[in-house]
């Protein structure tokens, strides 16, 4: 492996990070705006902001270093991939300061106007956030961001077929992971009633999801020869193990074993996520851009790669703090 | 269709205000998001010390305003990430991998903040006090890294180190770690960290200003104001220290900037400081001058020859007014802090109280927002001062912007979007400010 390849590894666990993590809360979001009234809805948003309160800006942070890898590591991916796909990806930013910024407020006011305006702004722009990124994606994944310095079309780069289903499928992966987790949460947290609620929510949504996905064989054939061809061979593995993965998590919800559930629901995500990795490969910009001719200097990736190595050292036991803390309320070791 | 895709002047006008809208709204959460940990720390820790009250509910009160903030602060710095690369395509694709290394390392370091604000935020009721304060110690250390490291990446495009330029005007022989510890990095850092605490230490303090003036106050109001004044206080002589060590790196490694700085237009040795006025045709029209001031103040020596902006073609030359009038700004600003430092100094001397006038509480009143003001002032002097430049002498702005089409409507939108965040944030931290203190008390922020 060369070190751009251990970097692009680095920045697709990011990647997987941020889908796991980042995309349930912004699932949490998604249900949150179909909670119902305010009092209806007041148990499960409640759990909601329990369950993502304290860890969802640390969760946030992957894409920055995901960011920061990509324009580091390989900036002459980088560059056109912002310009060309500019479009979701400023409604995407503007989706993330506004869901971020509208959780804390709903959190710090008390009146039941304020709750509701900031709750329907992040709740709506969880579900547009995924979208554009997800969008963004499907541009990347058909070679319709042309490396260089001149930007390809702003417009059909993510106004397409791929993007469509990149971005729908965003969301109810989301939804997905969100649901179960949060009937998971519930569960042991020993609200029946809630854990039954986010259950039904997650076999629906996971139902959804795996119908896009088997939709999208038939968008991809068509609109990314290319891609499909890689799912289908080199990547074929994943595709299989996250259909596979997928059903389990259904099977497993269906049964109420919610916690061994939400394992294959991450498992299903992240391998859709390796399975575009490994179908592109050798290609970052597929059909347009390789990883090497993407990377930056070797002195800049043997760097990044130091660093990665010391921040995961000092980071990843911090992490791991966090969620035992978020999760059981105290810190390990107490 | 080439003609379409050729960025035209007012795209390049678009990209740059959004990018100071976008930046200039973020310092100051950056620069909140920095010093207020240190300060809901300190109250918590005297709280823990001495058992007083007061300085727990203080702790208690700033760390849900902190959440607040903090939360602003981190999604307006997400968005420049992506602005980078949207606005300045070709600036990062042919510069991203001279300059990425301090944003990754940032990148690290605001993980470990938001994991130990997570941690801190939710702790009050599930950790031990101990436990509690400890869990803080992270957050400060990495926001104070934060900073250092995003300045570094500042600091590169005012003074480009650790490459060579091919004939194709690309980088070679890439040393990142030489790039990182650029000469402007540690000057410019120290005046970013000082300027955190100062802005924040006077915010702070002027939230509590109307009690102290009504004569409602009680023990907390008066903590409160004392404590945030007080980091402020101190911070403001040391900014004069730094600040001289930083106009003077500036006066050596991008003698332009100085020139615009100061209005100076020949090359000439013993060089006036005017203080006010505008620059009109070359000369410095209705300021006071001081003779050998600027050669002085630059080299400490009153002899010294200064560059002027003469020293280059017209088209490398910063705006020389905007400069001008925002490095006056800033300067004037904290002269004026300074004095209030003095005044505030000697009556704590004096007798352990705050100056009686009613000025002194007027003035503390102003000198949270001229504190940002002076905050922007010096960005904008720094920022402009280094143009056309985007890399200093290496990369023009222009040259550097996007070529996609449109890019004016994403600002537009943005200025909604911010006006909106802005309005909001504000209208959020004077409810929680508004809050009856003993319904503070009981409640943590989960």
């Amino acid at each position: 492996m060369t070190v751009a390849e251990f970097l692009l590894v680095a920045l697709f666990v990011g990647l997987s990070a941020y889908a796991l993590l980042g995309g349930a809360d912004f699932g949490a979001g998604f249900w949150d705006l179909l909670a119902g009234d305010a009092v209806a809805g007041r148990a499960q948003r409640d759990a909601i902001e329990h369950s993502i309160g304290p860890v969802w800006e640390a969760n946030h942070v992957w894409l920055i270093f995901a960011l920061v890898v990509l324009w580091t590591g390989f900036p002459r991916a980088y560059a056109p991939i912002m310009s060309t796909l500019y479009v979701p990806l400023t409604l995407a930013a503007v989706g993330i300061i506004l869901r971020g910024a509208a959780f804390a407020f709903r959190k710090a006011v008390t009146t039941l106007t304020l709750q509701r305006a900031f709750g329907a702004t992040f709740a709506l722009s969880s579900v547009l956030t995924p979208f554009f990124l997800g969008a963004a994606v499907g541009g990347i994944a058909t070679g319709r961001v042309p490396p260089g310095e001149q930007s390809g079309d702003v417009i059909t780069s993510w106004v397409n077929p791929t993007s469509i289903l990149g971005g729908t499928l965003a969301v109810v992966t989301c939804a997905f992971l969100a649901a179960t987790y949060l009937a998971a949460d519930a569960r042991r947290a020993g609200v029946v009633e809630l854990s039954e609620a986010f259950r039904s929510r997650a076999l629906v949504a996971g139902g959804a999801a795996g119908a896009v996905a088997v939709g999208g064989i038939f968008v991809l054939h068509a609109d990314a020869p290319t891609l499909f061809h890689g799912l289908t061979h080199r990547g074929l593995p994943l595709v299989v193990m996250s259909a596979a993965s997928g059903v389990a998590a259904l099977a497993l919800l269906w049964t109420r074993r919610n916690a061994a559930a939400r394992v294959a629901a991450a498992l299903a995500v992240v391998a859709v996520l390796w399975g575009w990795a490994v179908a592109q490969y050798p290609f970052l910009l597929e059909d347009r851009l390789r990883i090497n001719a993407a990377a930056g200097s070797h002195a800049t990736l043997v760097a990044m790669s130091v660093c990665i190595a010391v921040g995961a050292v000092l980071l990843v036991p911090s992490l791991l703090a966090l969620f035992v803390f978020a999760q059981r309320g105290e810190l390990p070791g107490e | 269709m080439s003609m379409l895709l050729v960025a035209s002047q007012p795209d390049l006008f678009y990209a740059r205000q959004q990018m100071a809208l976008s930046l200039g709204f973020h310092i100051v959460l950056a620069c909140i998001g920095m010093a207020f940990p240190a300060l809901v720390l300190l109250a918590e820790w005297r709280g823990q010390r001495t058992g007083d009250p007061v300085y727990a509910q203080l702790a208690r009160r700033w760390a849900r305003a902190l959440a607040v903030l903090f939360a602003v602060g981190a999604v307006s710095g997400t968005i420049l990430s992506f602005e980078f690369g949207i606005l300045w395509p070709r600036w990062m694709g042919r510069w991203g991998d001279v300059m990425g290394l301090p944003f990754a390392i940032e990148g690290f370091a605001f993980f470990a903040e938001a994991i130990f604000i997570g941690i801190y935020l939710y702790g009050w009721e599930r950790l031990s006090p101990r436990r509690h304060l400890l869990v803080g110690i992270p957050i400060v250390i990495a926001g104070v890294a934060s900073a250092f490291f995003v300045v570094a990446a500042n600091g590169w495009m005012n003074t480009p180190t650790g490459f060579t330029l091919g004939a194709d005007g690309r980088p070679r022989h890439i040393d990142p770690w030489a790039a990182l510890f650029n000469t402007s990095l540690w000057p410019e850092a120290t005046h970013m960290i000082l300027a955190a605490a100062i802005v924040t230490g006077f915010l702070v303090a002027m939230v509590y200003v109307p009690a102290l003036r009504s004569g409602r106050a009680t023990r907390y109001h008066r903590v409160g104001f004392l404590l945030g004044f007080t980091v402020a206080a101190v911070a403001v002589p040391l900014q004069l220290v730094v600040g001289d060590w930083a106009a003077r790196h500036v006066a050596t490694h991008q003698p332009v900037k100085l020139a615009a700085m100061e209005g100076v237009t020949h090359t000439e040795s013993g060089v006036a400081l005017h203080l006010g006025g505008f620059f009109v045709d070359g000369h410095v029209v209705g300021g006071l001058p001081i003779p050998d001031g600027l050669s002085f103040l630059a080299f400490h020596d009153p002899s010294a020859k200064v560059t002027g902006l003469d020293s280059v073609p017209a088209r490398d030359r910063p705006p020389v007014n905007v400069v001008r009038t925002a490095f006056q700004l800033m300067v004037g600003i904290g002269t004026v802090m300074l004095g209030l430092a003095v005044w505030f100094a000697i009556a704590w001397r004096r007798r352990r109280d705050l100056p009686s006038s009613r000025w002194f509480l007027r003035a503390a009143l102003l000198a949270g927002p001229a504190a940002v003001l002076a905050l922007e002032a010096g960005w904008v002097t720094t920022e402009v001062g280094r143009q056309p430049w985007i890399v200093y002498r290496i990369m023009r702005v222009r040259d550097a912007v996007t070529d996609a089409a449109g890019i004016r409507y994403g600002y537009f939108g943005l200025l909604v979007v911010y006006a909106a965040l802005t309005v909001a944030t504000v209208l959020v931290l004077r409810r929680l400010a508004g809050r009856p203190l003993a319904a503070a008390d009981d409640e943590g922020p989960s």
